[in-house]
């Protein structure tokens, strides 16, 4: 970290083209670093943390907030916030579960669709209280529904859990294939999508560049609404995910689970180089963010420290990451300085 | 024939005409400069042309025939391409990725009909295009967020040159850079003939008015007041007719 540290002191300092450039790479590899230094730091203090069976628990154990972080990303990309995902969660292993005790159809195919539909359903609503409805800022009708996805979720469930899930849905939840549990394939899966959406397709460039600048992509004909709109879907979709991998590990719909899943999710996205602004941030670096997470959780969980200071570690961590974005930002205002400067 | 006329365009914006019936014609391979002062009328005229605003009366009419210019995208499909002041340029993309907002090419077969964009051949065309209109940019893939502000606009400007099939529109391109940097957008702009399309350029330094425009027109209180070849010798006359004291024919 020190030799981060000096190039970006070199970057600031001289101002030279090749410091701030070196400076700017370091900050992009930045959230990579800093998994890679925890790693090594856990795998130095404790002797179980690098065996199969504590990743295998590690990875089971961060897949529902691995969803979660995927589909924040996308929302955080056009500059908006999804503070409802882990209501939302709640609420589809509860109207899961609400399917399932009507009977148990289609070998559990239509609990898993009721699961991942009730995500999708809130998302798409997200998306037109905000753009429809004008609202100024994603927050308030994200606010809205993590709200009234909760209340809702309580209420259907009368405050208790609901036990009982088909079996298709606690396989998703805590099954393997071979040694590889079925949580880890599902966020593998997902993430190779959203991957290929952010990278390779025409609707993925939408988005980063409405998140980049939406009056000049409106003005190029991009179609802002929808793009936004559709981003909050993907958000929910990834909420019916993560309810369908924890219904599945609960064995039950859980109307309490997922809270405050929303800010761990937008901080791993945060923690992964994402970018409040918009514009910036990727699905590998939002999985980094996660790993970050599951890193120090389990990490700490291992060292038998106070659970409390995991809270402190990862507020520490977000400030950090917040501040070396900030930090990104003042390093190219001084690239197109001296660009200007040179022409 | 002109590739563009317009004919009588007035519009109102509640008590004040921005544009009294004003008339002018683009010839192929021309650039004109549109001058005035603030509140003389160019912006209207431009957001018209680019479809951002729609005319009260009057007619535009391209290559003879009259079109209705209601959106950007109509604009664009018309073969206008509009540069304004902001650029709208997209910092988190390189120059391929600006060049193609919005109109991404997609690969041939089942990948491109689900949207998948053709990476390879974008970049390939860009450079192809930068290298044509002489452009030169930090290496191939450098975000246009690092760019100083001659690139930016060189940017904003190739790309419309490349993509606007009969006309370019640029407001003020040179207003925000220095010497140099205005010198490599100029020549830009006196080249985009070659390249097949006419220009209507806004700017308030008469200079630069005069090293690119074939002809200059002049707007004030948003009526046509007259036009000129632009030189050092019609330069006191233009400045005239801007600011209204000269004898107008």
């Amino acid at each position: 970290m020190s030799t981060a540290g000096t190039a970006i002191q070199r970057g600031l300092g001289t101002g030279s083209e090749q410091g701030l450039n070196l400076a700017l790479r370091v900050i992009r590899v930045g959230p990579a670093l800093i998994l890679a230094l925890l790693a090594v730091i856990m795998i130095l203090a404790s002797p179980f943390f690098l065996t199969g069976d504590n990743l295998s628990n590690l990875a089971v154990q961060v897949a529902p907030l691995a969803c979660l972080a995927i589909g924040q990303l996308f929302v955080i990309l056009v500059g908006g916030i999804d503070l409802s995902v882990g209501s939302v969660l709640a609420l589809c292993t509860v109207t899961g579960a609400t399917a399932y005790g009507w009977g148990d159809f289609g070998g559990g195919i239509i609990t898993v669709a009721v699961i991942i539909l009730t995500g999708v359903a809130v998302g798409l609503l997200n998306g037109v209280m905000l753009v429809k409805g004008r609202m100024p800022h994603a927050f308030i009708p994200t606010l809205a529904t993590l709200n009234a996805a909760r209340g809702l979720a309580l209420l259907i469930s009368d405050g208790a859990p609901m036990p009982g899930m088909p079996s298709i849905v606690t396989t998703a939840g805590a099954g393997e294939l071979g040694p590889i549990p079925v949580p880890l394939l599902i966020v593998a899966g997902f993430g190779l999508v959203a991957y290929l959406l952010a990278t390779r397709l025409q609707w993925g460039r939408w988005i980063y560049l409405v998140g980049a600048d939406k009056e000049a992509a409106r003005r190029l004909g991009i179609p802002v609404d929808r793009v936004i709109i559709s981003v909050f879907v993907i958000s929910g979709f990834a909420a019916g995910l993560a309810g369908l991998i924890t219904a599945g590990r609960t064995d039950a719909g859980y109307p309490s689970a997922g809270q405050l899943d929303e800010l761990a999710a937008i901080s791993a996205v945060i923690i992964g180089g994402a970018s409040f602004f918009g514009g910036r941030g990727s699905v590998g670096g939002a999985l980094v963010g996660v790993l970050i997470f599951g890193v120090i959780n389990n990490g700490l969980n291992l060292l038998n420290v106070n659970v409390y200071i995991q809270l402190i570690a990862i507020g520490v961590i977000v400030v950090v990451a917040v501040e070396l974005d900030v930090l990104r930002r003042r390093l190219e205002e001084r690239f197109r300085t001296l660009r200007g400067s040179e022409d | 024939m002109p590739v563009l006329e317009v004919d009588g365009l007035s519009k109102r914006f509640g008590a004040t005409t921005a544009l009294r019936d004003v008339s002018l014609a683009l010839n192929e391979g021309e650039v004109l400069a549109l001058l005035g002062d603030n509140g003389a009328g160019k912006s209207t005229l431009i957001k018209i042309l680019s479809g951002v605003v729609q005319a009260d009366a009057g007619e535009v009419r391209i290559d003879g025939d009259a079109v209705s210019i209601d959106s950007p995208k109509r604009a664009r499909e018309l073969g206008i391409e509009t540069v304004y002041q902001d650029l709208a340029l997209f910092d988190n993309t390189d120059a391929t990725g600006n060049f193609y907002a919005g109109r991404e090419r997609k690969r041939n077969g089942i990948l491109g009909a689900l949207g998948w964009v053709d990476d390879g051949g974008m970049r390939k065309e860009t450079a192809e295009l930068l290298d044509r209109l002489q452009v030169n940019l930090p290496k191939n893939g450098a975000e246009v967020g690092l760019m100083s502000g001659g690139q930016r606009q060189a940017v904003a400007c190739a790309r419309a040159i490349a993509f606007g099939e009969r006309i370019v529109i640029l407001d003020e391109p040179t207003s925000a850079l220095g010497a140099r940097e205005a010198g490599n957008v100029l020549r830009l702009i006196k080249e985009a003939p070659e390249h097949g399309v006419a220009v209507i350029v806004i700017s308030h330094n008469m200079e630069h008015v005069i090293e690119v425009a074939d002809r200059a027109v002049v707007l004030r209180q948003g009526r046509y007041v007259g036009e000129e070849r632009p030189s050092e010798e019609t330069q006191e006359q233009l400045v005239g007719m801007i600011v209204g004291s000269a004898k107008e024919e």
